[in-house]
């Protein structure tokens, strides 16, 4: 018996085995729930097509989130193939063009701005228009956020700029749908390596600096990330809504990161490996 | 225990699925081996996993073949 026996979960931006929806669809998985997938592009298709298979996951869509008509026959075929009823909606997307992320936020163009935006903000917007339709029962929407929308992390920039757009899009859209029971919460996690990640320069130092900096002094995983969207999937989540939820080792209640500092201390004083 | 190059052609089979016989050292990770650009940072991604290093973007982007990989986790990874 599974806490989400019987429900049906359609999850949006499994890349490949790192990520963060992948931890997630994993949790749900295993706590019963029936899967349904969708990816981004053609270049992730040889990559999601294992993962789903060794789960058994029978439901698994390309679809660009930028393309209207695409979603909507994403959303078509997930009500055939959960018969109607969709009960949680995870969406895990989000994309800035390399040169936003490496230069100063102040130089963002015009484009690269809207890019930003309507990915990775207005695709939830869009998604949870047609998921409401489904969920007749009432449901859960997640999204996944960065506490870079909050505070400064160089690098972050415009993606920083539209995290924060996404934090407030859920508490708009959990105020819209609390009237059909749909919750709408974020989830904040502290960096994980990920595929995307990976278009984050300087990347490796917000990992290193939010191990050490973190009171519980380790990063987070996409399996810990996984058992938090269970239970806010789950009943013990049904009076969350609107919420940016922080799962960061606790590295966002830190004012002085003390533990950093002797980190790197200590380390300037070993000597040097070459 | 394996050398660097059988671990290296392990990680380039698990990733790119293809004949083991293809990853020579001149082989080039892109042309040869028709990598794209998420294969390509998978890799670095496993061979700092595997041999538990760092591989800046910088450096990454220097390493095109077979053999360079190979040369860097031999010259820079390893303790």
């Amino acid at each position: 018996m599974g806490v989400l026996d019987g429900k049906n979960v359609l999850i949006f931006g499994v890349a490949n085995k790192n990520s963060i929806a992948w931890g997630i669809t994993q949790a749900l998985h295993d706590a019963g729930a029936k899967i349904g997938l969708s990816y981004a592009g053609g270049v992730l298709k040889k990559r999601v097509m294992p993962l789903a298979e060794s789960l058994n996951i029978d439901f698994v869509e390309e679809c660009d989130v930028l393309d209207d008509a695409a979603i909507d026959r994403v959303f078509e075929k997930a009500k055939a193939y959960f018969g109607g009823r969709l009960d949680v909606m995870v969406h895990a997307v989000a994309f800035a063009t390399r040169e936003d992320l490496e230069g100063k936020f102040s130089n963002t163009s015009r484009a690269g701005f809207g890019t930003a935006m309507n990915v990775s903000v207005y695709s939830l917007v869009a998604l949870a228009q047609r998921a409401r339709a489904l969920m007749t029962e009432g449901g859960t929407i997640l999204t996944l956020t960065y506490y870079g929308s909050e505070k400064v992390m160089p690098h972050y920039n415009v993606m920083g700029v539209a995290k924060a757009a996404l934090e407030a899009s859920t508490r708009y859209l959990a105020y819209d749908l609390g009237a059909h029971n749909i919750r709408v919460n974020a989830i904040s996690p502290g960096p994980i390596k990920t595929l995307s990640a990976a278009g984050i320069p300087g990347f490796r130092d917000m990992l290193r600096f939010s191990e050490m900096a973190s009171p519980l002094g380790a990063n987070v995983t996409i399996e810990d990330v996984g058992a938090m969207a269970l239970w806010l999937c789950s009943d013990a989540g049904k009076m969350i809504t609107g919420q940016t939820l922080y799962i960061d080792g606790g590295y966002s209640i830190m004012g002085l990161p003390l533990g950093a500092l002797e980190a790197l201390e200590k380390k300037q004083d070993e000597p040097p490996k070459e | 225990m394996a050398s660097t190059e059988e671990r290296v052609r392990e990680i380039i089979v698990d990733l790119l699925g293809i004949d083991p016989e293809r990853i020579k050292p001149e082989a080039r990770f892109k042309e040869d081996l028709e990598a794209d650009s998420l294969d390509q940072v998978e890799l670095i991604m496993k061979i700092e996993e595997e041999f538990g290093g760092e591989i800046s973007d910088e450096e990454a982007q220097k390493i095109l073949t077979v053999g360079e990989a190979v040369n860097y986790i031999e010259t820079r990874m390893k303790s």
